[in-house]
């Protein structure tokens, strides 16, 4: 790799697109005689439909068809009870997607939706998740395939036993994914095929999902992805608009266009579950852990089950000889949770974290020397060596940066006017994985390349990183490549999520490449006119990697001031260092660590899905009232990064950005909070009635 | 589709001409509030009169001192006349304060005076509202009421009115001018708005069809000296969850006159009258500001979720004055 495109800044492939604003995205792309879908939410939140009269929609001008499970196509049940839609008249939660309208317009679409009428034979609902639900249980995994409860050495006795004890439950509520696209679908059937325009993370899954659903071969499905406005986790896998498009068009044997309202996102698509978290240390004088337990309550439907991994985080990050942990889950009248940012770490690592800076405070130990003396030498869950841990070194990098060194760890010792101003710390550490892909890579009788793969560019670069992988791969300038991604047409890859786009795409795009320049060494005389076309597949190559820890790290630093009246919170600081492995572009990086820690501050300090228990869903669904943090919450915002070579990764030695910037920040924010006002909040939001009055308080 | 007739009127006498013929027709200004409680099937006119062409756009000084603002002014503005800024800052603020810029460059001084309230059950067609929908109940009354009432709510609404301009006009006694089929008409603000009582649908005292045509500013030199103090959820782009409005005028330390209106407390702008006159002709003290505030929200009746806002509105009164008399606190 000589040509030197990796590590260097370059601005997003589409950028030009993008801003003038011809980039398509997935009901954007012209078509004749297309028609427009609407999803009807269901009012109920427990219970059966016994009526639908789409007859007054059916009435009005410019609607077609009224989509419900009395006449949609069929589909099959196998799939995903998630994706098995219109097919029964069972109501599982408030907003479960019970009709579609299909109109000449969307507006018509739109009107024909709140003419539907349905009658709900309702039974009573449990949808708040409380500490002492009377149906928790103990799921068999987590997320994805986790063991549920961990156990080492004697947790009980080395906690009872411990000079220094911390026992703290730590609330999050849920937490609501708003892309700016939202969840959107262009699908049209020609002669038995499906051709669909959809905003997703992934489309071969998407592909393979409804191939299933419709019973129909792979190859009859093909999903165009090409620019896709976010998704954070929430567009992961097939979702409802994807499927309900394809019914419809269906049924009206005519193109249809569907996008989800903003309101439909809070809830049908996903959402951070809530979590109850206790989390128990118990240390020497020094700060040196001997127990460490972190107990995990959360949600799921009634339709499928989602157990959210959050004590995971727990097994492998700080040493400790007694450890447990578990996880624990109520079935609630409620959408399913789904993947948002770091699911599992995130929630988990704003308890364990802030647990780690309450430590800290009993002990008096500065908490960045804490996790320094906490920090294992080998994975204490698995036993496995790390192939690079470098919390220490983003800890020190940063404390410098952030200039940690002069702290003064009282509490309320720094007042500014109105202000009062504090300090926080929180580590953080993501898997650093891959999963198989495969690529082609082309040359060409002119000197140009061509890479295939279909990867997902959510926004964050990932067209760019792989075209700057794949022209050092082949040893060329850039110029001379061009890499398509973004149709299940193409290579199959997986999806953007987990921190794992770049590294598993990025491989299959290396070995391509290297693979195409072996041939063309051996290659002679001209090439063929469509070039010569080689294809690389990783799944053999991953499956016989040895096994290791393997993760990214960082560390998150946060100044916030409190106004002493009126408790209101602003972040004047917030800095990260992290250990992610090769950056392949800087630029892109740095978006993406800065909006992971901006997405963090956000949990801390303002979002919350406020659910109204006798409704059964959430009342703050719009951007209005679910607040999302906005410029001026935070005054200066930093990323950066330590060198990082890992040969135990992947050949582009990448660990994957997306995920690891959110990690640690709410714990680093409200150990901050702390810091200034001597209050700790354990529920977040860390909203200003919770410290109205602080200055009195503390 | 659900469709609806546009008309741009010439005069101000065609407009109101055009609402009294039809009981379902609104008036269109900025449209960034009504046009979202369209979509949201919360508002269902069936004719838009758009007022953004009337002659109804100017800022004038009036002979006397004070100024008329036009009702079709937009917010950004408004927020940046010199005037305004010079004479009465506390407008600016509370403009300045509010929304984003984008949405500043399209709302109008009568369109944000009439914006309905942003409590999240009048927004949702599937829940109980008595604004929305007359005797269906009030959800927010034993439902999630943070941002809602403290003062004068009923049991049919515990809504606030959302404008942070109401509040700053509330305490500067401005008075709306509105023409009406019979002629035109001044109404002071602080006769503008209704409690919720029996009827929330009914937010001011308007006739229907009434269009506000200007708001005037009475002449108030004290008001040079005047804040506005916002306190919400983010730092920018949120609705309060309480203000003040505070105009004080000092006379060697002594309060020869004070202006107090509050926002985010009540169905209305509410001014602070017993506080007023618990300040007025005392020396001031940060401790005087807060028995003024206690002395106003004895009345206050919070709801289950939203006691912290007398402590809050407590102490924004005792900052705002405060700093406004430039003493520490
Ligand atoms: C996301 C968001 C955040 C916001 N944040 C704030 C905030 O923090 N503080 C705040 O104060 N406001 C806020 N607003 C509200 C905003 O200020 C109002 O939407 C705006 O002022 C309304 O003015 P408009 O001209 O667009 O009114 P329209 O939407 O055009 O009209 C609103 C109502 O007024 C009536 N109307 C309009 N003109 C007249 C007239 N001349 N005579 C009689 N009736 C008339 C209309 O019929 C309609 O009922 C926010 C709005 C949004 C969308």
């Amino acid at each position: 790799m000589s040509a030197g495109a990796v590590g260097r800044a370059h601005p997003r492939l589409e950028g030009r697109e993008k801003v003038t604003g011809t980039a398509r995205y997935a009901v954007e792309y012209p078509l004749d005689d297309v028609t427009y879908g609407w999803a009807v939410p269901a009012a109920a939140v427990r219970g059966r439909i016994t009526r639908i009269d789409a007859e007054p929609a059916l009435a009005l001008p410019g609607v077609l068809a009224v989509l419900h499970h009395g006449n949609a196509p069929r589909l099959s049940p196998d799939v995903d009870p998630e994706l098995y839609l219109l097919q029964e008249p069972t109501v599982h939660y408030r907003g479960q997607f019970v009709a579609v309208v299909v109109a000449e317009s969307i507006e018509a679409a739109r009107e024909g939706a709140r003419h539907v009428r349905i009658d709900y034979d309702t039974q009573p609902h449990s949808t708040v998740l409380t500490a002492d639900h009377p149906g928790l249980y103990r799921p068999d995994k987590v997320n994805p395939s986790y063991p549920t409860d961990t156990a080492e050495g004697d947790f009980d006795a080395a906690f009872a036993a411990a000079e220094v004890q911390v026992d703290a439950t730590y609330r999050t509520p849920a937490y609501h994914n708003n892309p700016m696209e939202p969840h959107a679908t262009t699908a049209q059937w020609r002669d038995g095929q499906l051709l669909l325009h959809d905003s997703n993370q992934g489309s071969t899954a998407v592909q393979a999902a409804m191939a299933e659903l419709f019973g129909m071969p792979r190859e009859s499905v093909r999903v165009i992805s090409a620019h896709v406005g976010g998704g954070f986790g929430s567009k992961g896998y097939a979702k409802a608009s994807v499927v309900l498009a394809a019914l419809a068009a269906r049924h009206v044997d005519r193109p249809v266009r569907l996008a989800l309202t903003r309101q439909q996102l809070f809830g049908p698509i996903g959402y951070r579950t809530p979590t109850i978290q206790r989390v128990r240390l118990g240390s020497d004088a020094d700060g040196r852990i001997a127990a460490i337990c972190h107990d995990a309550i959360s949600q799921t439907s009634m339709i499928t089950e989602f157990a959210e991994q959050t004590a995971v985080y727990t097994r492998s990050m700080y040493a400790g000889p007694h450890r447990r942990t578990t996880h624990r889950l109520a079935r609630l009248d409620v959408p399913t949770p789904f993947w948002m940012r770091a699911p599992g770490e995130c929630p988990g690592a704003y308890a364990l974290e802030s647990a780690m800076d309450e430590l800290a405070v009993a002990c008096g130990i500065d908490p960045v020397e804490l996790r320094i003396r906490n920090d294992p030498a080998v994975d204490p869950d698995q036993g496995h060596p790390f192939s690079s841990r470098n919390l220490v070194a983003c800890l020190t990098e940063g404390a410098r940066r952030f200039g940690w060194a002069d702290r003064n760890p009282r509490p309320c010792a720094r007042r500014e006017g109105r202000w009062m101003i504090g300090t926080g710390v929180a580590g953080s550490s993501y898997p650093a994985r891959a999963r198989a892909a495969a690529a082609t890579a082309t040359a060409l009788p002119d000197g140009g390349f061509v890479v295939r793969i279909n990867a997902t560019d959510i926004g964050t670069g990932a067209r760019t990183a792989l075209w700057q992988v794949a022209a050092d791969a082949l040893d060329v300038p850039p110029e001379r490549v061009r890499i398509h991604i973004g149709d299940s047409d193409l290579p199959p890859a997986g999806v953007a999520g987990g921190s794992m786009g770049t590294s598993s795409w990025s491989w299959a795009v290396v070995r391509a490449c290297q693979e195409l320049r072996d041939r063309l060494g051996h290659h002679t005389g001209e090439l063929p006119a469509d070039g010569l076309t080689v294809e690389a597949h990783t799944a053999d190559e991953i499956r016989a990697q040895r096994p290791m820890a393997r993760y990214a790290y960082g560390a998150q630093f946060a100044e916030v001031r409190v106004d002493a009246d009126t408790g209101e919170v602003r972040v004047s600081r917030l800095l990260g260092v992290f250990a992610v492995g090769q950056v392949v572009n800087p630029t892109t990086a740095r978006s993406q660590l800065i909006g992971g820690m901006t997405m963090g501050l956000s949990m801390a300090l303002h979002e919350e899905g406020v659910l109204d228990e006798r409704y059964g869903d959430w009342v703050n669904h719009d951007l209005a009232t679910y607040h999302i943090t906005a410029c001026a919450d935070v005054e200066r915002i930093e990323a950066y990064w330590v060198p990082e070579e890992d040969p135990d990764l992947n050949p582009a030695g990448v660990k994957g950005l997306g995920e690891i910037g959110i990690v640690g920040t709410a714990a680093a924010i409200a150990s901050a909070v702390r810091h200034a006002t001597g209050v700790r909040v354990r529920d977040l939001p860390i909203r200003l009635d919770k410290l109205l009055g602080v200055s009195e308080l503390a | 589709m659900r469709s609806f007739h546009y008309r741009r009127p010439a005069d101000v006498a065609e407009a109101v001409a055009l609402l009294g013929a039809d009981p379902e027709a609104a008036y269109l200004a900025g449209g960034t509030n009504l046009v979202d409680l369209m979509k949201l099937g919360v508002q269902r006119p069936d004719l838009l009169v758009d007022v953004t062409r009337l002659p109804l756009g100017g800022i004038e000084p009036l002979p006397g001192g004070g100024l008329r603002i036009g009702a079709t002014v937009r917010n950004s503005s408004l927020a940046a006349h010199p005037v305004v800024r010079r004479d009465y800052p506390v407008l600016s603020r509370a403009l300045l304060a509010a929304a984003s810029g984008q949405l500043r460059n399209m709302a109008t001084t009568g369109g944000n005076l009439m914006q309905r309230t942003r409590c999240v059950y009048f927004q949702d067609t599937g829940k109980a509202c008595n604004k929305r929908e007359p005797g269906t109940g009030c959800a927010a009354r034993h439902g999630q009421n943070r941002d809602l009432a403290i003062l004068d709510w009923s049991e049919q609404c515990v809504a606030t009115h959302p404008s942070d301009l109401a509040v700053a006009l509330a305490a500067l006694d401005a008075v709306v001018e509105v023409a009406e089929a019979g002629g035109t008409r001044d109404v002071p603000v602080a006769e503008f708005y209704r409690s919720p009582g029996e009827h929330p649908e009914r937010e001011t005292t308007l006739p229907r069809g009434a269009l506000i045509t200007a708001v005037r500013l009475p002449p108030l030199p004290a008001a040079r000296r005047s804040a506005y103090l916002k306190v919400r959820d983010r730092a920018s782009f949120a609705f309060a969850v309480g203000s003040v409005a505070a105009v004080l005028d000092l006379d060697a330390g002594v309060v020869r006159d004070v202006r107090l209106a509050y926002g985010a407390v009540a169905h209305r702008p509410w001014r602070a009258l017993r506080a007023e006159a618990e300040l007025r002709g005392r020396p001031f003290t940060p401790e005087l500001a807060g028995r003024a505030a206690d002395a106003e929200l004895e009345a206050a009746r919070p709801l289950s979720h939203n006691a912290f806002k007398v402590p809050l509105v407590r102490a924004i009164t005792v900052r705002a004055l405060t700093e406004l008399a430039g003493v520490e606190a």
